[in-house]
């Protein structure tokens, strides 16, 4: 609750909110008690004073009777009839969602169906047709509104209600033998409290307008007595002379309902978890680019990528994804990077393009050069032109990454007009030649298809035919079989593995498999801990591992025909991220050959053999 | 089309439980019709004649399904107060209501997705920072004091519009002249659900560029232009969709305040007239005339989500 407070009071418009409620509530509540006219005495002499006149501070109405009084004890009828149809609705409402939420069955369904005719009416006819039978008067309009608005809280109060029925702690209060009874008002009800007080809350405002409305047309509050929504009513025959008589029940009315609605904000803000995580920023099409110092790179390799680091920047503080990583990729080479999920394999591949979402993600070191130009240093505009025309990705899961609502074909041609600025036919000519390629049957009913009608074999077929759409120089792969069963993904390493020979493609191959990297990959980069801790040709490595990391990680994979034997695992869980700058070898923990000078000094990278290595007792 | 009928048949049992909920709301009402109708005429042979005659001598449930049947049939009842079948006035009225609620309606969905989507894709900006403050202001202004305040501004000050109506009483009748006429009550209704509409677009928004297939649009060097266009709109309307089926009941509830302040002849002034003068008929026909055209809007929006989201099986 204090944590709630501090996150709302965080807030400065819910917090300017809450204390124009807080002041309205103080003075209109403490208007019988104020030095102030009677708001009910005619004075005909008085008729349309103007605010400010001697007197009459906000002036007088038709009959000469005090606005500034009569708006106060207007303002506290108004809150007292606002209020407690939002506790009449809000408790008639959760007795009923309560029962229908524990209850179940039957008991829910009639409760809900009744419930769900109710509100198939707009809400504003059913008060109508309440007050019609009961007559106008101010009591009558908040039973209306009290009563219309039952089944909004009937329904989240059940929504809530269920959730909490299946929960342990209710089936042990069962077990114990408390009656049903005692077990809503013991168990249920102070847990589902909260939410029918934030309920009540942020619909209160919207009650308080509502009466108010039905006193504005007459059928709430009758003269003398006054609310907001009556003296606005009575204002506007005068509206156009005296329109001052309309301006002050109205500009009441707009600041209660504006309070209600910055501390109703406040309130739905704090209890967000969208907002908390950032997921409520709109993602930059670049990632942001920091660069704390000038990284040489006099490299001519075809891609060249030097102490590229890479963070999340949260609450001002940088939590390093990747530090430090440098490799080189050659015309036609496919490079293997493997590591755990954490490791910052993906995050380096996207990087590459600056496709890292930011915020939170910041490049804050390193260079990437592509054909002799570094990346990094490019502004969108040319990194775009790169993006999907010299430089494409194939992405882990097709079923999220392909865009659910538009047609096979559509997606496919794309990328072609984006780059080339041609027409549709040459797009559909090369998207279909490209389905072609990749070995789609009945290539015209797929390229009307939409993505989640066909299987997850086709689908990453599809995103590989979209990658190669404009004769890409490079293509990242991000673990583009991690979602395939193992005959299909398979197929698919082989047909990338044909397209790269043909074509004399460079790729940057992502996986956490040993084995899919193996059958495809010249040369292979380890990483653990968002440092790349052995590199090496796959030959090499598979058949020499010097990290004690990579070779933990090689045992880990299950040979077909080797027999019974148990699988083993790395104990112990990868480094999470941090902002904390932590020194010596990563892999550290759950290094089978620690010894007490890894974690006295970072640790190099250094040749031994045939592989480099990150480690002072690499195997030999 | 399989499905468009089944959801036409779904829609019976919430049309038949208005029916019910209307029918014995409005029985409720204590007094004798007969004497409301006849007034200073109400002798107690007239009385009970007249109970004869509208059926009120048979039992509840009875004259349930005999008001049923006659619904069905089209026919309403008769409005004391108006001397004219309740059918027949309720058409007349509602052709005002659905061309003013239909205007409020379109506007609030189209500048409503459109300045959400702006104020998400320019986020932090000053024009977001404008369109998130113009909307909160928006959303608080009660939309019957906003029309007062229009006509002060607009129709008594300036002079551009018509203060109320419908039509002008002179020369007037034509199309331009109803669009004269239609642009601040419109306006006055839409503002509330315009803003309602934009916050929702601009969280959903923001939400849906955080998704893969962004990321993926992106990857394949699509312009951000076309990013939101192409990719993020396909998908925000879907989800928005039904956010426009519950504001269409809020402008259509609004409508009844805009109809009293701009004096439109509408079914929400024939409404609060019929109740005022005790028209109980007229009152109960009316209802239960809004109520299912909205339920029927609300299946076209349930059809029109399932169109343009394939998914949906």
């Amino acid at each position: 609750m204090i944590n709630f407070l501090k996150l709302i009071s965080r807030n400065k418009l819910a917090l300017f909110g809450g204390i124009l409620l807080v002041i309205i509530f103080v003075v209109s509540f403490l208007s019988p008690l104020l030095p102030l006219k009677d708001p009910d005495v005619i004075k005909t002499s008085d008729r349309f004073l103007l605010p400010f006149s001697e007197g009459y501070l906000l002036g007088t109405d038709h009959l000469g009777r005090d606005l500034l009084s009569r708006l106060l004890w207007g303002t506290r009828l108004s809150l007292l009839v606002g209020i407690s149809a939002a506790l009449i609705s809000a408790t008639i409402g959760s007795i009923l969602g309560t029962i229908a939420g524990f209850y179940g069955n039957k008991t829910d369904n009639v409760i809900m169906r009744i419930i769900d005719v109710l509100m198939a009416f707009p809400y504003i006819l059913l008060a109508l047709a309440i007050v019609a039978v009961l007559g106008p008067g101010l009591f009558n309009a908040m039973i209306a509104v009290a009563l219309v608005n039952i089944p909004f809280f009937a329904r989240n109060i059940r929504g809530v209600t269920v959730t909490i029925a299946n929960k342990e702690f209710i089936d042990a209060a069962r077990l114990s033998g408390m009656s049903n009874f005692k077990i809503i008002i013991y168990e249920i009800f102070p847990n589902i409290l909260p939410v029918i007080v934030v309920t009540i809350s942020t619909t209160v405002g919207w009650m308080i307008l509502e009466t108010a409305g039905l006193s504005f047309l007459g059928l709430g509050s009758q003269p003398p007595q006054a609310d907001l929504g009556s003296m606005l009513g009575e204002g506007r025959s005068s509206l156009i002379v005296n329109p001052h008589t309309s301006y002050v029940p109205g500009a009441m009315i707009f600041l209660i309902v504006i309070g209600v609605n910055l501390f109703g904000d406040g309130i739905r803000d704090a209890l967000d978890p969208r907002l908390s995580k950032g997921e409520l920023v709109k993602p930059q099409p670049v990632t942001q680019i920091k660069l704390n110092k000038n990284v040489k790179n006099n490299s001519n390799s075809f891609l060249s990528v030097q102490n590229l680091t890479t963070a999340f920047e949260f609450d001002n503080k940088l939590h390093l994804a990747s530090k430090d990583v440098s490799f080189d990729i050659k015309k036609g080479e496919c490079l293997g990077l493997i590591g755990e999920s954490g490791s910052g394999k993906s995050v380096t591949a996207l990087s590459v393009t600056c496709l890292v979402a930011s915020p939170p993600g910041v490049i804050v070191d390193g260079s990437v050069k592509f054909q002799g130009d570094d990346i990094l240093k490019m502004n969108y505009e040319q990194i775009r032109e790169l993006r999907g025309n010299k430089i494409s990705y194939i992405f882990q899961d097709p079923l999220s990454t392909l865009h659910p609502l538009i047609k096979i074909g559509k997606q496919l041609e794309e990328a072609f007009i984006e780059h080339n600025h041609q027409k549709n036919k040459e797009a559909t000519f090369k998207g279909k030649e490209l389905l072609k390629l990749v070995q789609i049957p009945n290539i015209e009913n797929v390229w009307n298809s939409y993505p989640h009608e066909l299987s997850g074999g086709m689908r990453q077929r599809i995103s590989i035919a979209m990658a190669l759409t404009n004769d890409p120089e490079l293509i990242i792969a991000d673990e583009p079989t991690t979602a395939l069963d193992v005959t299909v993904q398979a197929q698919i390493l082989l047909l990338l593995d044909t397209l790269r020979k043909e074509r004399g493609l460079s790729v940057l191959f992502i996986s956490h498999d040993f084995g899919v990297v193996s059958q495809i990959c010249d040369r292979v980069i380890v990483m653990y801990g968002g440092q790349i801790v052995e590199e090496g040709k796959t030959e090499n490595i598979m058949s020499k591992p010097r990290h004690p990391y990579t070779s933990q990680l090689m045992k880990c994979v299950p040979h077909i025909g080797f027999g019974k034997r148990e699988l083993p695992t790395i104990s112990g869980s990868p480094p999470s991220i941090t902002y904390k700058k932590e020194i010596g070898c990563s892999f550290s923990s759950r290094c089978l050959i620690k010894k007490d000078n890894c974690l006295n000094e970072d640790i190099k990278i250094v040749q031994k053999g045939d592989s480099e290595v990150r480690c002072l007792y690499p195997h030999e | 089309m399989n499905y468009f009928i089944q959801r036409l048949l779904s829609a019976i049992p919430v049309l038949l439980g208005i029916t019910i909920i209307v029918f014995f709301i409005i029985s409720l009402i204590p007094g004798d019709p007969a004497t409301a109708i006849l007034g200073s005429y109400a002798t107690p042979e007239n009385v009970k004649l007249l109970n004869e005659q509208l059926g009120l001598d048979k039992g509840l449930i009875q004259r349930y399904f005999i008001w049923l049947g006659n619904l069905v049939q089209g026919d309403l009842g008769r409005s004391f107060a108006l001397n004219r079948p309740v059918l027949d006035e309720i058409l007349e009225r509602f052709n005002a209501t659905l061309i003013l609620s239909g205007t409020a309606f379109i506007l609030c969905s189209v500048v409503g997705v459109l300045i959400g989507t702006i104020s998400a894709f320019k986020q932090y900006t000053i024009t977001d920072k404008i369109i998130t403050f113009t909307v909160l202001t928006g959303i608080s202004l009660p939309s019957f004091f906003l029309g007062m305040m229009m006509i002060l501004l607009f129709a008594v000050n300036l002079q551009w519009l018509p203060v109320s109506g419908m039509y002008a009483i002179y020369g007037g009748g034509d199309f331009l002249d109803l669009i004269h006429h239609l642009i601040m009550p419109a306006i006055a209704l839409a503002l509330v659900a315009t803003g309602v509409v934009a916050r929702i677009t601009r969280n959903s928004v923001l939400e849906i560029l955080r998704q893969d297939y962004i990321r993926t649009a992106r990857a394949k060097g699509v312009r951000e232009g076309n990013v939101l266009f192409k990719h993020v709109l396909r998908i925000a309307i879907v989800t928005i969709l039904p956010i426009l089926g519950l504001q269409a009941g809020f402008v259509l509830s609004g409508s009844v305040f805009i109809e009293i302040v701009f004096q439109w002849p509408g079914v929400g002034r024939m409404l609060v007239d019929a109740i005022l003068k005790r028209d109980i008929l007229l009152v109960q026909g009316g209802v239960m005339f809004v109520a299912a055209c909205y339920v029927l809007f609300n299946i076209a929006v349930d059809l029109l989500q399932r169109y343009l989201d394939p998914r949906i099986k």
